[in-house]
């Protein structure tokens, strides 16, 4: 079993490091624009925010948005890509069990979000001096981040019929979360009404205790958000497994 | 000693209500070299994905080697090495990574995986190909790659889903020596194929299936003694007359040097006998049909 899950993650790892121009270079180019931008340019205007300047304050949540992005991106393109070529055929009729197929993708997306935040954490320290305030908090919220994204990610990828469908979630759904979800503001400066909506976007609770794990400081007790964190990624889980143990479009 | 594979009542209905299998019952001993012909839509391929566990069956039983699959799913699947129709392997990965990482889910570490891959690529002469990309590949060498594949886990029994599908002559008969070698060494072998030569040739015994039933199961031997009548096209030596002279069996003139022959009580050597005694020498003899081609034909259409 601890061979087929190794090899399902090596293969994975390689997937992506192989088109490195394509999976690892951009994102790291555009969150460095990002903060070029909003934290470098315009922050200074923006003024504080949560207690730190703005360019400190958008850097946790700039790093956070490439993990959610690179780790559903991958488990989705990857897995559709195997159901697309057929080779998902290969570990179908191998006696890998369900889990370990899960497990192995999702450890593939773990390891292209942590390869690009990393990229995005050092490229930033070249110009900003960051400070942590607690590597575990934002150990943590990274990986379980990655995990509920990689297992969102393998989802879509189960449903997908077309590539066009394994767009469509990251564009309509992903990204307007990711944007509302605290990034780039403290729902602190939002009226009561959209704080309140707020906490129901299950990324405010990442941003925020990633946010913490970097500054100290946070709107949200940072047990609640881990408490968020974990509850979905076991329901994420459940589903996922469901669905590859039943073989929604992939068995018939 | 357990049969290497036995099915019973396996039915299979897809979800449009189109009945695949209807109640087959297959029996293949172990050691054996079965071929399960069918024409397109007979139901050989979606036979073997259940058996190979890429589809899930309506009802019925699937024993391998002494082992139900429904009970004992991943020993049976260590079992058999499968060699699809289609393609499927990532086309964006390297030929060596390929088998590597498919040792690598049946639980063969790196270095054995390693080490096993160079044996097959070799034997499949895709060595000097083992980092390129496997979309590099011509047609015959994506089906080599896929044959190595199969046996990277050392399976008990083979399965070929139609294995010369686009390779050329000379690579199907290399092909064919290399899995008579595998047989000999004791791998059970079922192959599904279009090209009933391929089947005469290599197979022992054989299933037909047509429109999701077996409609015959018997030894190769016993199936080619009922085609009793021979086609046979003679060259002669020396020009022949216009008119030929009467025989036992129906003789044709074809053309100033050939002439087509149907035997159906005589053997060959009898024919050529009552030729040369008139005077007729032959200087070659092919055959103008394939015997399990006119059974198969005979068979499927009774079917319909």
């Amino acid at each position: 079993m601890w061979i087929a899950y190794k090899t399902i993650v090596v293969k994975e790892i390689l997937r992506f490091s192989r088109i490195w121009v394509q999976t690892i270079f951009p994102p790291i180019i555009t969150t460095s624009l990002y903060l070029l931008i909003f934290g470098g340019l315009m922050g200074e205007r923006i003024g504080d925010m949560q207690g730190v300047d703005y360019l400190h304050f958008i850097i946790p949540g700039i790093i956070l948005m490439t993990v959610i992005q690179n780790s559903y991106a991958n488990t989705v393109s990857s897995f559709f890509l195997a159901k697309f070529n057929h080779s998902i055929e290969e570990l179908l009729i191998s006696p890998v069990s369900y889990w370990v197929i899960l497990m192995g993708y999702v450890s593939g997306g773990i390891a292209r979000g942590f390869t690009v935040g990393l990229g995005v954490f050092v490229a930033v320290s070249f110009f900003v001096e960051l400070q942590i305030y607690s590597v575990l908090i934002v150990l943590i919220t990274f990986l379980l981040t990655a995990i509920l994204f990689s297992l969102a990610g393998f989802i879509n990828a189960v449903f997908a019929q077309s590539f066009d469908d394994i767009s469509i979630v990251p564009t309509f759904i992903l990204m307007p979360m990711t944007y509302l979800g605290g990034m780039f503001y403290s729902i602190e400066i939002l009226p009561e009404f959209w704080q309140d909506l707020s906490k129901f976007n299950p990324i405010y609770y990442m941003v925020d205790s990633f946010r913490m794990g970097f500054l100290g400081s946070s709107t949200t007790d940072f047990w609640v958000s881990m408490a968020v964190l974990f509850s979905m990624i076991v329901v994420l889980a459940i589903v996922a497994f469901y669905l590859l143990k039943k073989g929604v479009n992939i068995k018939t | 000693m357990p049969e290497a594979l036995l099915i019973s009542n396996l039915t299979k209905t897809y979800a449009n209500n189109m009945q695949a299998l209807s109640r087959v019952n297959l029996s293949i001993k172990q050691g054996d070299f079965f071929a399960l012909l069918g024409s397109n839509g007979a139901g050989k391929t979606t036979m073997i994905g259940i058996i190979c566990s890429l589809l899930n069956k309506s009802s019925g039983k699937v024993q391998v080697l002494g082992k139900d699959q429904s009970t004992h799913l991943n020993e049976v699947k260590r079992l058999i090495g499968l060699m699809p129709q289609e393609f499927n392997f990532n086309p964006f990965e390297p030929i060596e990574e390929i088998l590597i990482n498919q040792a690598g889910y049946y639980g063969i570490g790196r270095s054995q995986a390693k080490a096993q891959a160079e044996i097959l690529l070799k034997r499949m002469e895709l060595w000097d190909k083992r980092s390129d990309m496997a979309k590099s590949l011509s047609g015959g060498m994506k089906r080599r790659l896929m044959l190595a594949r199969a046996l990277i886990h050392q399976p008990k029994i083979l399965i070929l889903d139609e294995p010369s599908a686009g390779v050329d002559v000379e690579i199907r008969r290399s092909m064919w020596r290399f899995l008579r070698e595998l047989n000999e060494q004791g791998i059970t072998i079922i192959l599904t194929t279009h090209y009933l030569e391929e089947a005469e040739s290599l197979c022992r015994n054989i299933a037909i299936l047509d429109k999701g039933e077996i409609i015959e199961q018997t030894s190769m031997k016993k199936l080619l003694a009922r085609v009793s009548q021979q086609t046979l096209i003679l060259e002669s030596v020396q020009p022949l007359p216009e008119i030929l002279p009467e025989f036992s069996f129906k003789i044709e003139r074809l053309d100033a040097h050939s002439m087509q022959v149907i035997l159906e009580h005589e053997n060959i050597s009898q024919a050529l006998s009552a030729l040369s005694a008139q005077g007729v020498e032959i200087e070659h003899v092919r055959s103008a049909q394939n015997r399990l081609e006119t059974l198969f034909l005979r068979l499927t259409s009774k079917a319909s």
